[in-house]
């Protein structure tokens, strides 16, 4: 299977979350994922993208958001890019539930997911771009 | 258009929520809506019916972690029953059935709210 890039641009608001998971959703089935891949993927792809609208972006919803999906023959490779603030990985601690609970705090497991779900997840900066790539193996 | 609804019935004392479509970051204010509905109305003992979810994400999650701790201060619960398989995986990801009752059917939540409160059978 040749190599494949699909684009979707997004206005960086949390209304177009779900026509991200049906971008992937295609793509990842079209490319002969597993029906399980595709669901995690799905979920991955809307964490990321929530984590910008909400973290990068601060709810302007005046900003766009990249999503790309390159098709390998051994991998299915998601790209989010945002012109917003960077995120920055050294600061982040995964949350403990029962903590979180106590604290009646409701978000910081975005991350964590994608983390458990993906095989990878790396985030760059290049220039003001930021990249989180997210990469499942077949 | 919102992909996500909750519907409202009671089963004896129990407040039943149904969950319909998609819970993601757009959608989470519809069920924390529904929940603050709930305590306004001082019903603390809640059952989630997942039948009809079709897909979480993690706002979804966070919206049952923001509430669990006021409602159990209430002699509250938030119990959630028949989720599908691949929601239950995104609630068994984060360790979720530590801090939550999550049981098969939605009986089940039900009986257990009057087995905690000692009328019940």
């Amino acid at each position: 299977m040749p190599r494949s890039v699909h684009t979707l641009t997004i206005p960086s608001s949390t209304r177009y979350l779900e026509d991200v998971r049906r971008f992937i959703e295609q793509h990842a089935t079209e490319a002969n994922f597993p029906t399980k891949d595709v669901g995690e993927l799905k979920i991955a792809v809307d964490e990321a993208c929530a984590n910008v609208i909400e973290h990068a972006y601060k709810g302007d919803q005046q900003h766009d958001i990249d999503v790309d999906v390159i098709v390998q023959p051994d991998r299915f490779t998601v790209r989010i890019r945002d012109r917003g603030e960077s995120f920055d990985q050294s600061t982040y601690r995964e949350p403990d539930i029962f903590d979180y609970s106590k604290s009646r705090k409701a978000g910081g497991f975005g991350v964590q997911i994608m983390r458990r779900l993906m095989d990878h997840v790396e985030y760059r900066k290049r220039g003001n771009c930021n990249e989180c790539c997210l990469t499942k193996y077949r | 258009m919102s992909n996500f609804s909750v519907g409202f019935r009671t089963s004896g004392s129990v407040q039943v929520l149904e969950l319909n479509g998609e819970l993601d970051a757009h959608t989470a204010s519809e069920l924390e809506a529904a929940i603050q509905k709930c305590l306004d109305a001082k019903t603390v003992c809640i059952v989630v019916n997942g039948k009809n979810l079709q897909y979480i994400s993690s706002a979804g999650l966070g919206v049952f972690m923001a509430f669990i701790e006021e409602l159990r201060e209430e002699e509250g619960d938030i119990k959630i029953a028949e989720l599908q398989p691949r929601v239950f995986n995104v609630f068994d990801l984060l360790g979720f059935p530590m801090l939550f009752d999550i049981v098969e059917s939605e009986a089940d939540a039900v009986a257990r709210f009057q087995t905690t409160n000692g009328d019940g059978a």
